[in-house]
C-alpha cells in the first residue's frame, strides 16, 4: 500500500517539475502560473477521484495511487507559500495578494467541480 | 538524472505525509496535513533561501529535499478538498478556520524562514 503511494507520489513531483520547466520557458512574467495550474487542476482530479471512490467506481488502490500519492505529490503548498513570501518581499504585494486569494478560491471550485462531476 | 532525485523525494514524502496522517488519524478535522503544509512551508522557505547561495553545489540536494520530498509531503490539492468538504459538512467555522491557519500560519511560517535563513547568511554561517 505504501509503494503505491510513494509510486504516485514520485510520478506526481516529477511531472510537477517537468511542467514546471516546460511552463517556465513560455511564461516570464511575475504570477507564479505553474504552481498555480499544477494546484488548481490537482484540485480537480482529486475532486473527481475522490467522488469516484466514495461512489465505488474506482478502487482503494487506485484512490491512493493517484489520490493521496499523484495528486497530492503534483500539487504543492510549500512551493504556494514560498513564492508568496518571494512576491511580497520583493515587494510586489498586489501580485501576492492576486496570487494567493485566486490560488484558494480557484483551487477550491475545481475540487467542488470535480466532487460534482 | 535530475529527474531521479526530483522522483525520489516525491516518493518519500508522498509516503511520509500518509503515514503522518495514519498516525495522527482525526476523522473531523484534517489535522495531519495542516501540520504537514505548515511546518513544510517553514522548511521549505528556510531552505530555498538557504540553498541558493550554495551556487550550484547543492543542485541535486535541493531538487531532492526541496522540489521532491517537500513539494510532495505538502499538498494543495487535499488543502482544497479539505475546505469544500469541511463547509459541505455544514462545519463552516472548522472551514474557516481552517483555511485561514493554513493559509496566514503558512505564509508566515515560510517568512520565518526565510528570515531565518537570511540571519545565518548576515553570521556568515552558510
Amino acid at each position: 500500500m505504501l509503494w503505491l503511494i510513494g509510486l504516485g507520489g514520485s510520478l506526481g513531483a516529477g511531472t510537477r517539475y517537468w511542467l514546471g520547466k516546460v511552463l517556465a520557458d513560455r511564461a516570464s512574467r511575475d504570477f507564479p502560473i505553474s504552481t498555480w495550474l499544477m494546484n488548481t487542476a490537482g484540485s480537480f482530479l482529486l475532486g473527481l477521484l475522490l467522488d469516484g471512490y466514495l461512489t465505488a467506481q474506482i478502487g482503494e488502490s487506485l484512490w491512493l495511487f493517484a489520490g493521496a500519492g499523484f495528486c497530492g505529490a503534483f500539487t504543492t503548498f510549500s512551493t504556494f507559500g514560498y513564492e508568496t513570501v518571494k512576491l511580497l518581499v520583493a515587494n510586489k504585494v498586489n501580485i501576492a495578494i492576486l496570487y494567493v486569494l485566486t490560488s484558494v478560491l480557484t483551487g477550491a471550485s475545481a475540487a467542488l467541480l470535480g466532487l460534482w462531476l | 538524472m535530475q529527474l531521479f532525485f526530483v522522483m525520489a523525494g516525491g516518493f518519500l514524502g508522498a509516503v511520509v505525509r500518509f503515514a503522518l496522517g495514519e498516525w495522527i488519524g482525526s476523522a473531523d478535522f484534517p489535522l495531519a496535513t495542516m501540520l504537514a503544509n505548515l511546518s513544510g512551508c517553514l522548511f521549505l522557505g528556510w531552505f530555498m533561501t538557504f540553498s541558493s547561495w550554495q551556487e550550484g553545489r547543492w543542485r541535486e540536494v535541493s531538487l531532492f529535499i526541496g522540489t521532491g520530498f517537500t513539494g510532495s509531503f505538502t499538498t494543495f490539492s487535499t488543502f482544497s478538498l479539505d475546505m469544500i468538504q469541511l463547509i459541505r459538512d455544514g462545519d463552516i467555522w472548522q472551514g474557516a478556520f481552517y483555511s485561514s491557519m493554513s493559509i496566514v500560519g503558512g505564509l508566515l511560517l515560510a517568512y520565518i524562514g526565510y528570515k531565518l535563513a537570511n540571519v545565518q547568511f548576515k553570521r556568515g554561517e552558510p
